[in-house]
């Protein structure tokens, strides 16, 4: 009989292949991250919010390789007046990017040796404060980020920040740290587009103060075989509000985490998400909304729809903590099924320590609906196309979380070529 | 125009007769009736013409001039010229009333191969054809019959109707659930698309929609099958006399 092979520790393999980064402002934040991840361990499948998604090649030291897509349609809001920064494989590209200044916005690299104090106030905490349960990848992500943007809004941003993620090299594996900060009354877009890297773990860390807006338009790219896990973590001051709304078009595995406190009264908070998926495609949203103040709102609107073996994860939850009288909290996760093969796994939670709120929450799994299928066949609408309106007609309520017509428009389309190219 | 021959339909998931050899010409500029007790076979008869999903056609044919319908697709057959105006228009939340009719239109004009309206074409159409039928803007921006009264998912009917252009109308029970004013408003929309070239089956339980639309052929169905045929003079004897007479004279 053979020995068994020796138990071999996942979160020491992974880090046995990377180089702690050094750069003064984060060091301290960083070596925190790396006691946290340690302490949690790498997820795995006996973890209580991994139970639906296999998180091993997100784990593994190396990424799988991920080949490069191509079709016909061009870049994203290309028409739009933004302000462009580019990353290749995870990697700043200055000559792609645009010039860092704009009137109402300071933006930093991570990757420079600025000390910057709001950020070194915020680098790793919101992260460190989210882990209402474990999450072993934000604090890998904390620990070794090699590169990301630093952005404080003072004012209303003139236009809106596009970061855009290329993906040219099939084995590239990406860590992208994001710091965004919106003083009082400050306002910005934030649009997020691209695939990024073979693997990428991204995170984001929003903090808004009282009276800010931010907005948050993210297109995660086409490529068939990428891998991503990203999360965001935001703090919401009184009156402020927060909107976030994400495309997931194909992807092998995305497992996109949403945490959010809600600390100011009055604050508003909006996450949605559309994604498509035929095939090799597993998607997770993972959404955690803590009520920390009273007479806030939070809607999470999450559809998705599956073919062919797709997959569609929903976990979320609200939190309503002792005290936040008069929350609002609403919550729906859908899943529209285009054959036998798609599967949907939902847990929508509820936990509420105060007595005076309306929380609701929903979760549907359906089919096209045959009766409607009928209707607009008998008027000469080819069953294609009839498909093609019913399921952009699901998707509708979770498009329209997004305000700017504009930007629904364009998402809209990505949508619309989406199903054109995957039709039975 | 329609011609249906010994046509037999049973339901596909039970072994449960419904039409048991119905034949029915429809001849071009003509208004046939059908007119019949619950359960007769009527709307079964409107929905395998359509192409509705639910049905076996066990023998017989239904051609329109000389197209097999029961051989093609929904679309297919719409394309061809067939409409049905359903008893219980359905509700689509999500798809815009002008998008679902602007589809349509072009969707049909493609498979004809004639050339798509424009946006602005469609609009003053549309416009000008919902005007008639009294439909205002609201209407045709929200989605496909949604929150639409009775009345008005009916007269949403003609107005596909008459932008469609069909040769061969079917009305599946128009006057159910419509107040006299509304019948008399969906009648006129109706009577407006009478035309030498087109052809109208109108489906119904009482005479009352035939007062508004005449017919010039009145059918009975009873039992799956075509018991008594005869002029507008039909219509009313049934309204006077109800079915039983008529049913126990030809059993």
């Amino acid at each position: 009989m053979a020995a068994p092979a020796p138990q071999r520790d996942p979160t020491e393999d992974r880090l046995a292949a990377m180089v702690l980064p050094q750069n003064g402002w984060t060091d301290a934040a960083r070596k925190a991250a790396l006691a946290r991840l340690r302490d949690m361990g790498m997820p795995n499948r006996r973890d209580e919010y991994w139970k639906f998604t296999r998180p091993d090649t997100l784990v593994q030291p190396q990424a799988p390789s991920a080949g490069l897509f191509v079709n016909d349609e061009g870049p994203l809001f290309d028409d739009m007046d933004r302000l462009k920064i580019v990353f290749v494989d995870g990697v700043f590209d200055p000559a792609a990017s645009d010039d860092l200044t704009m009137s109402g916005v300071r933006i930093d690299r991570l990757a420079e040796q600025a000390d910057i104090h709001w950020a070194a106030d915020l680098y790793g905490q919101l992260e460190a404060a989210g882990h209402y349960v474990p999450r072993p990848l934000a604090a890998l992500n904390t620990a070794y980020a090699s590169d990301g943007v630093l952005v404080h809004v003072t004012d209303k941003a003139k236009k809106p920040i596009n970061l855009i993620y290329l993906h040219n090299d099939e084995n590239s594996d990406a860590i992208l740290h994001h710091l965004i900060r919106l003083d009082g009354g400050a306002e910005l877009t934030l649009l997020e587009t691209g695939p990024a890297a073979a693997r990428l773990n991204k995170s984001m860390e929003v903090d808004v103060a009282d009276g800010a807006t931010f907005h948050h338009i993210r297109a995660q790219g086409r490529d068939h075989e990428r891998r991503a896990v990203t999360h965001i973590f935001a703090r919401l001051g009184a009156g402020s509000v927060f909107k976030s709304f994400t495309l997931t078009v194909n992807g092998r595995l995305t497992r996109n985490e949403c945490v959010i406190e809600l600390t100011g009264d009055d604050a508003i908070a909006h996450v949605a998400g559309a994604c498509v998926g035929d095939g090799d495609f597993h998607h997770d949203d993972t959404v955690f909304v803590t009520h920390d103040a009273e007479r806030c709102k939070s809607r999470q609107v999450y559809k998705k729809v599956l073919r062919n073996g797709a997959v569609g994860v929903f976990q979320g939850k609200i939190l309503v903590k002792q005290g936040a009288q008069k929350t609002d909290g609403y919550q729906i996760s859908q899943s529209l099924l285009l054959d036998d093969d798609a599967q949907f796994l939902a847990k929508p939670e509820l936990e509420i320590y105060a007595d005076d709120v309306i929380c609701s929450h929903g979760s549907t799994s359906g089919a096209i609906d045959d009766e409607a299928l009928f209707y607009m066949r008998s008027r000469g609408v080819p069953a294609a196309i009839a498909t093609d309106l019913l399921t952009l007609a699901f998707l509708a309520e979770a498009v329209e979380e997004i305000e700017h017509e504009n930007l629904r428009d364009a998402l809209v389309e990505r949508l619309r070529g989406w199903l054109m190219r995957h039709r039975t | 125009m329609l011609t249906i021959k010994d046509l037999h339909v049973k339901l596909e998931e039970e072994d449960k007769q419904i039409l048991k050899g119905v034949d029915l010409t429809v001849e071009a500029g003509k208004v046939h009736a059908i007119m019949g007790p619950n359960g007769s076979g009527k709307s079964t008869l409107s929905y395998v013409l359509a192409g509705r999903d639910g049905y076996e056609v066990t023998g017989g044919t239904a051609h329109l001039d000389d197209v097999d319908l029961l051989d093609i697709e929904p679309e297919e057959r719409a394309a061809a010229g067939l409409f049905l105006a359903f008893q219980y228009p359905v509700e689509i939340p999500g798809v815009g009333n002008m998008t679902f009719l602007r589809t349509a239109v072009n969707a049909q004009r493609k498979a004809r191969g004639e050339e798509e309206m424009s946006a602005a074409e469609f609009l003053k159409v549309v416009r000008a054809r919902a005007r008639e039928l009294q439909i205002d803007a609201d209407m045709l921006k929200r989605p496909v019959n949604v929150g639409f009264s009775g009345g008005e998912k009916k007269r949403n009917e003609i107005l596909q109707m008459a932008m469609l252009e069909p040769r061969m109308c079917i009305l599946d029970e128009t006057d159910s659930g419509l107040d006299v004013d509304a019948m008399k408003l969906v009648a006129t929309g109706v009577n407006a698309l009478r035309d030498a070239g087109r052809g109208f089956l109108v489906i119904t339980h009482y005479q009352r929609l035939l007062d508004h639309i005449k017919p010039d052929v009145v059918h009975i169905m009873a039992d799956g099958r075509i018991v008594k045929t005869g002029g507008a003079e039909l219509a009313l004897e049934v309204e006077n006399n109800g079915y039983a007479d008529i049913l126990a004279e030809v059993a």
